[in-house]
């Protein structure tokens, strides 16, 4: 069993969560991954990338939006409540080394698995620039944590209701123009894609975070592959990071839709029990 | 097929007419007892387990069939090498309790194993009932004894005798039937045991792929109740050599061996165009919903399931039975077998096949898969089949499939299964050099003993086989726990 010690709202629907998890918090590397379960024999299995650790304190940070059946089951605990299952940390690490000046870019909730890459990126002696976006205000996170490793911190909205109104793109491109020699951008696949895009124009090699369908994230459903360089890979084993460059955008992105009729009408299901529930409250 | 009252009458006439003292003769005259079951009608729309097991009479009819012949020749085809002569002999005794302890002396999962092993290619294969009738149908029926013992016995059976604490610590790493086996030997040896699993859930294989209208998932969880109750420890979330290497549960940990039974992994693709399609699925993927997810009960469970109406399943084994039979349960209205060879060559247990076919699974054969047809929105709409005939024998000794130029034609499905095998698992090879495998990633062992390259480090199962079946991992957990238990002595 493993206790909520700490629960934060970011917006209505994006949420923190602090877990005691002592072995995870022990081993976990900057780009691992955990799978949740909230018990029982009918809950879904989640991945979600481990935010942040504290080895001392035992607990990992995991980061989620609700936007399923599972994560809005996660959204209504609470700080003292338990989740039966946390597996990890699953995934091979973020390759780390001194690669010069880097560029992190995260999208969303992809700022919460980007913040930890950032910071080992920086305390690996890389001059680290990052940049931050999303729709609109309410959905940034994380900017002071940022704001720690990179002074220069860039934010951007798609909405233009915080931060400069643009797409994490524009920022990117223009630091490119400068001069840059590694990219990392974490967010929606679109997002990335367009990064890759941006990073072709000055041969940058850009490493981005894969969040596939999975379910038992060891490496035996199969459900997570992806092609990569025109190989089939399974974002559990071998990712969840890869050579952006060498990434089968659209086939990966359509993959990711193959329950989407399901699973709209499984959020639809869960709002209307939260008006019920909260209807009474 | 005949009602489970019909056949039930039938075997309470038998047994009525029997004469006390039975010849040879007699007992050869003795019709063999078919299985009762569902109706393939009602289970199509059910999860419930499709062979219902014999009833008392049906079980000493079936006993009574068998000739105690003085050499035994069912034996040499068991793989942990069952005393099956004296446990049917117990059984026309009525003395079931002592027919479980015989079993269990060589068996630690006959409940399991009587309903899953392919018997047909074991014991019952050298069965001389079976060779008198010139039919390994009409072999006696030792699998469904079995399974008659263990559903009837196996209740009241007490639990094996732990030996006083000798201080010692094991690791299992897996829940599958390797662990299951090398687990409760290790313990019996007064050793301290930890079983580690992955998933959320205890049993490996037995919860995530085979389906509970073959393999009830009550008794998968009865086995580890025993396991507990024998004072085995059991964590699950610990996939080891992720949380925990095996060199930290060695060296930190306190750990004197370890067992590695993890199993299976990667599941194998076919690398034809196509194959990432959305509608396409390993297995593994879509057993593992069905089975250890529960996507099955649409109504409770939160992980989805795909609707496929028209289902090709690639391959010919046992999983390639188990993914057709829970699409059909699942709604499908028409399921395929795709498989090149012929219905000789197929791996599947025999009792699967009928059961199958029963349920209207077809069988293409001499068919290969060539490329997978996408719509606009990337589901499948349709699979290229190249017919093959049979040519000369390779090294399985099975006859080759050969593709026959220009024969391709294109048939309609919505949902690709793919069910040709696994490679093995990675996790633990990534991160233990000191362990060698061989080309396709599995443990390299010691065949006696099942010793790998590190010291103090054990291995059974589908790490080490590939592909293999439950008796014969049950078999290497076995051996391990025999050489680990001397391993330790030496500590």
């Amino acid at each position: 069993m493993f206790r909520i010690v700490k629960k934060v709202q970011f917006s209505p629907e994006v949420f923190s969560m602090t877990i005691e998890a002592p072995m995870i918090a022990k081993e976990r590397k900057a780009g691992q991954f955990v799978i949740i379960q909230k018990g029982g024999d009918f809950n879904e299995r989640i991945p979600l990338t481990i935010a942040d650790a504290d080895e001392k304190q035992g607990t990992i940070t995991i980061v989620f939006q609700a936007v399923g059946e599972g994560t809005h089951i996660l959204a209504r605990l609470e700080e003292g409540d338990f989740i039966e299952n946390v597996l990890g940390p699953l995934g091979s690490p973020t390759h780390i080394e001194n690669f010069g000046k880097v560029v992190c870019v995260g999208g969303g909730i992809g700022v919460a698995p980007l913040y930890p890459i950032a910071k080992a990126l920086k305390e690996a002696g890389n001059d680290v620039r990052v940049i931050i976006g999303a729709r609109n205000k309410s959905l940034i996170i994380e900017e002071d944590m940022m704001r720690a490793i990179d002074p220069e911190l860039i934010v951007v909205t798609d909405d233009g209701s915080y931060g400069r109104k643009a797409l994490v793109t524009e920022p990117l491109g223009e630091l490119l123009e400068k001069g840059a020699d590694q990219v990392v951008a974490i967010g929606p696949a679109p997002m990335m894609k367009f990064c890759v895009k941006t990073a072709e124009k000055t041969n940058t090699p850009c490493i981005v975070s894969l969040n596939t369908i999975m379910i038992d994230g060891t490496g035996m459903c199969g459900g997570c592959r992806v092609l990569v360089g025109g190989e089939t890979k399974f974002v559990c084993v071998d990712g969840p990071e890869f050579d952006g460059h060498l990434v089968d955008w659209d086939n990966m992105m359509k993959r990711q839709r193959t329950y989407k009729s399901q699973e709209t009408e499984a959020h639809h299901r869960c709002h209307v029990d939260m008006q019920i529930e909260e209807g009474l409250a | 097929m005949r009602t489970p009252e019909e056949l039930q009458k039938g075997a309470v006439e038998i047994l009525e007419s029997l004469p006390e003292n039975l010849s040879v003769k007699d007992r050869a005259a003795i019709p063999n007892q078919e299985m009762p079951s569902q109706d393939p009608a009602d289970r199509i729309h059910n999860m419930f387990e499709v062979a219902l097991g014999y009833t008392e009479e049906e079980a000493l009819v079936e006993a009574n069939r068998c000739l105690n012949c003085k050499n035994q020749p069912c034996v040499q085809g068991c793989p942990v090498g069952i005393n099956i002569p004296a446990f049917i002999c117990e059984i026309q005794n009525k003395n079931y309790g002592d027919a479980l302890s015989i079993i269990q002396e060589s068996s630690l999962l006959p409940a399991v194993c009587g309903r899953v092993c392919p018997q047909e290619k074991q014991c019952q294969k050298f069965c001389t009932v079976g060779k008198m009738n010139k039919d390994v149908e009409k072999a006696v029926a030792i699998g469904r004894l079995e399974r008659f013992v263990a559903d009837k016995a196996g209740k009241d059976a007490p639990l094996p005798e732990v030996k006083e604490a000798s201080g010692k610590k094991v690791a299992i790493v897996g829940s599958g039937p390797a662990s299951i086996a090398c687990a409760a030997d290790v313990r019996r040896e007064g050793h301290e045991v930890v079983m580690f699993e992955a998933l959320h859930k205890m049993g490996g294989v037995l919860s995530y792929g085979i389906p509970e209208f073959r393999l009830p998932k009550k008794l998968v969880d009865s086995e580890f109740e025993k396991l507990k109750a024998m004072g085995i420890k059991m964590e699950t979330n610990v996939p080891v050599g992720r949380t925990r290497t095996i060199d930290a549960l060695m060296k930190e940990d306190g750990f004197d061996a370890v067992f590695v039974g993890s199993g299976a992994g990667l599941p194998k693709f076919m690398n034809i165009p196509g194959e990432n399609l959305l509608s396409v699925f390993s297995a593994n993927e879509y057993l593992t919903r069905s089975n250890l997810m529960k996507a099955y009960d649409e109504k409770h469970a939160k992980t989805p399931f795909f609707h496929a109406e028209k289902v090709a399943v690639l391959g010919g084994g046992n999983v390639a039975m188990d993914a057709a039979r829970t699409a059909l349960r699942l709604g499908a209205k028409k399921v395929d077998i795709i498989y090149r060879r012929t219905m000789d060559e197929i791996t599947a247990r025999k009792e699967e096949v009928h059961h199958a076919m029963e349920e209207g699974v077809n069988f293409r054969l001499l068919s290969q898969p060539v490329e997978i047809l996408g719509d606009e929105n990337d589901f499948v709409k349709g699979l290229k089949i190249r017919k093959c005939e049979l040519g000369e024998p390779d090294e399985s000794g099975r006859r080759r499939p050969v593709e026959i130029p220009g024969s391709d034609f294109i048939e309609e499905y919505d949902t690709v299964i793919v069910s040709i095998g696994n490679a093995s698992n990675p996790l633990i090879k990534k991160t233990t050099p000191a362990i060698e495998t061989n080309k396709r990633g599995n443990f390299i062992v010691d065949e006696e003993t099942c010793k790998t390259s590190m010291e103090g480090v054990y291995a059974g199962g589908d790490i080490v086989l590939g592909a293999a079946t439950v008796i014969l991992a049950m078999g290497q957990g076995r051996k391990a726990a025999k050489a680990i238990n001397e391993y330790l002595k030496t500590k």
